[in-house]
């Protein structure tokens, strides 16, 4: 992972870049933004650690745990609401069985993120898998598609 | 005598979610399959193109033979070897698939300008762009035109940033051409972050040269030599097809040093937006490009005099700078013949929600509401009743039913409690209630507070509060007076855009369906029958078959009941979650 760190503070350097960047590169290469990779971005480039955590955690692209092997989207855009998106976010959320606080599931197969509007809203209500897109969907079909995913993979 | 056929397959954003890729697959296979493509392989293409607009009949396809159109909707895959068989090399239409007539009243009512284009022209190959015209205006503008003349025509136009707030295009490239500096910035702002709007996605997913042009040519107005794009990261294609237009605009010299062997010279960024809706106001923008946390300043300074690196910026929206090509093709007469005395030109908006014919529109400003609802939209869905139509998203507000004689331009929706907006328009019916929607936004932009000033991040918060209290049979008397106060205390005080819009919602929706309000204070009922908490279901007898479906789905076990005879409901363990109600095939269960 350090190689992969040095070379995207190299970029930096060479690009002039600023933190946004820096996390956007991390996130692309690893899926997440790991402890690790602040304290050496705040080593190596003399940026304190709290304006890097300012930064990450102000986005919401950011993730500082990393994701599920799949990821299911849920899009909570306005007319996504009005055709029904909370009863599709609770299925979801029931039948991933996560737990209150959580977004991935315990075993580590799916991750479930609300998105403000993937910009698709004629077919309300949206769902991502996998960046696959469900419209008008329905939310025994896809938890049926997500079991036949669970069951693949097990 | 050789045929010339052309097929269009809508690639848009609605195009590709119904499936446009395997369509065109499909079209390739059976063309060459037939002999077609392979024969005709000069005059024969398969586009991708962008948005057609009409997104609920998605995948739609338009063939054209000898320039004579057919345009069929719900193309699925396996549909496409009869059209190939009967129609492109029989000559027959295949009749049942054909759009039919909602489809004309559809575009009956449009005007397309910024649209013209997207559907026309192959978003991923420049050639295509400059055959229908493209980067004549720029060619135009940098030989023989002074910044002046820009501006000026600009300004004739009478464009309107169409970002939201609606502040004249013209006006501010001149201010920032007088701000004296010798760099200074232009920046596209793609930024689109209200729920329920993809206008601006659309046009750069359709026509991304549009932008590009209209960049060049404001930055020439300017005296501006470096622009960037801000765009959202969560726009993959749109981001893709942007890049390659980049590219290609560079490899023919469009961009870069000395364009069309002027001393004119200019180059484009990319910025990719990391998911923060306050990063579409001004100042927030330009302090995420700075690759700071996106909050924003106390203006003045503008960014027009300080701006990106302290430097003259400015700062345009998508649909804005499309607009500036056409309005240099054709003239700012032609452009202010449309539209009402302030608000000049077309708009574009997303049309979605409760309507027969969701998708993307264009038209003059001042239409009325009227017609884009039953004429364009072709009516509410499912024969139910219209509501209010939701415009401006979380910074606008709702116009309701009683209202849609309301003409659609920046000056009647402000009078109305709402906003132009980026183009959003929702259109709710009889089941969504006015209490929930204000609820909804308020939680979107709390959540997207960024938490600088006080009265936006503490008082949205407040302001949720109550709204979560009504929707759950807490509320108390003068609750409405209160909403009232804080939403005018938040609106006048709040450091940015955000905060001061963000009470828009409520206070419309508290103007136009007051007594909503009350009945979920007073009552404890909601008349729409959405806020949950409000509801209790009971089981009808007459009508319970005892099948005992509902006793299954029941999550919390408040249904017993035996075989064949009347189940009940037991109202302390019920979680009113609904389920019962939607597996009943007997409508047998109550909910009040």
């Amino acid at each position: 992972m350090n190689d992969i760190l040095l070379n995207i503070i190299e970029k930096y350097r060479k690009k002039n870049g600023n933190i946004i960047f820096l996390l956007q590169e991390t996130q692309e290469a690893l899926g997440y933004i790991p402890k690790q990779a602040i304290d050496l971005f705040s080593e190596e480039l003399n940026i304190a650690p709290s304006r890097i955590y300012g930064v990450a955690t102000f986005y919401s692209q950011f993730r500082l745990k990393p994701t599920g092997k799949n990821i299911i989207v849920a899009c909570c855009g306005t007319a996504c609401h009005v055709k029904g998106a909370e009863k599709i976010i609770n299925g979801l959320r029931k039948g991933l069985e996560l737990a209150e606080d959580e977004d991935t599931t315990p075993d580590g197969e799916f991750t479930l993120e609300e998105i403000a509007c993937l910009g698709t809203c004629s077919f309300a209500p949206v769902v991502l898998v996998n960046s696959a897109v469900y419209g008008k969907a329905n939310i025994n079909a896809l938890l049926k598609k997500i079991g036949s995913k669970r069951k693949k993979s097990a | 005598m050789h045929k010339e056929i052309v097929i269009r397959v809508c690639m848009g954003p609605g195009g590709i979610a119904a499936g446009g890729k395997e369509v065109l697959g499909s079209f390739r296979e059976h063309l060459l399959k037939a002999g077609i493509f392979a024969k005709l392989k000069e005059k024969c293409s398969s586009h991708q193109v962008g948005c057609l607009g009409l997104c609920a009949r998605d995948v739609l396809v338009e063939v054209h033979i000898n320039r004579n159109k057919t345009v069929y909707q719900y193309v699925k895959p396996d549909m496409v070897e009869r059209i190939v068989s009967e129609h492109i090399s029989g000559g027959k239409p295949v009749e049942e698939w054909l759009a039919d007539d909602t489809f004309k009243t559809f575009y009956g009512k449009q005007m397309k300008i910024v649209l013209a284009d997207c559907g026309k022209v192959d978003p991923e190959d420049i050639n295509s762009y400059i055959y229908s015209g493209g980067y004549e205006p720029t060619r135009e503008v940098l030989t023989s035109w002074i910044p002046d003349d820009v501006i000026d025509e600009i300004k004739t136009s009478g464009l309107r940033g169409r970002g939201g707030a609606g502040f004249p295009t013209g006006l501010k490239w001149e201010l920032a051409r007088r701000s004296k500096s010798e760099i200074k910035y232009i920046i596209c702002n793609a930024d689109e972050g209200d729920p329920g709007a993809f206008m601006d996605r659309a046009v750069i997913e359709g026509n991304p040269h549009s932008v590009i042009e209209g960049m060049i040519i404001g930055a020439f107005a300017i005296g501006s030599n470096k622009g960037y794009v801000y765009i959202r990261a969560e726009y993959p294609l749109a981001v893709e097809r942007l890049k390659i237009a980049l590219k290609q605009a560079y490899e023919r010299r469009f961009l870069g040093k000395n364009i069309f062997n002027t001393s004119f010279s200019f180059d484009i960024d990319i910025k990719l937006g990391a998911g923060a809706f306050v990063c579409g106001e001004e100042t927030a923008l330009i302090a995420s490009i700075e690759g700071q946390r996106g909050m924003p300043r106390p203006k003045p300074p503008f960014p027009i005099s300080k701006g990106l690196w302290q430097r003259p910026t400015v700062i345009n929206n998508v649909e804005t700078l499309a607009n500036i090509p056409y309005i240099i093709r054709k003239g700012a007469g032609w452009y202010s013949s449309f539209g009402t005395e302030k608000s000049k030109g077309t708009k574009v908006f997303a049309l979605t929600g409760k309507i027969r014919n969701t998708g993307l529109i264009e038209v003059p400003m001042g239409i009325s509401l009227r017609e884009i609802i039953y004429e364009i939209g072709g009516g509410i869905e499912g024969g139910k009743a219209l509501k209010a139509v939701q415009t401006g998203g979380p910074s606008g507000g709702c116009i309701p039913a009683s209202m849609l004689d309301l003409n659609v331009d920046y000056e009647s929706l402000a009078k109305a409690g709402s906003i132009v907006g980026s183009g959003g328009m929702i259109v709710l019916d009889e089941d969504n209630c006015m209490v929930n929607m204000a609820k909804y936004f308020i939680q979107f932009t709390q959540a997207e507070s960024c938490g600088k000033c006080v009265p936006c991040r503490v008082g949205t918060k407040r302001l949720l509060e109550i709204l979560e209290r009504i929707t759950k049979g807490q509320g108390r008397d003068g609750d409405i007076e209160r909403l009232e106060r804080l939403c005018n205390g938040v609106k006048n005080t709040s450091l940015c855009g955000l905060g001061q819009t963000a009470p828009n919602p409520i206070l419309s929706t508290i103007r136009y369906f007051r007594e909503e309000y009350e009945t979920h204070i007073r009552d404890k009922k909601c008349p729409a029958k959405v806020c949950k908490d409000l509801l209790i279901y009971s089981i009808i007898e007459e009508k319970c078959k005892g099948c005992g479906t509902c006793m299954k789905a029941c999550p919390s076990g408040a249904i017993t009941g035996d075989k064949k005879k009347p189940h009940k409901i037991d109202p302390n363990k019920c979680i009113r979650c609904g389920a019962c109600f939607d597996v009943c095939k007997f409508k047998s269960v109550g909910r009040d």
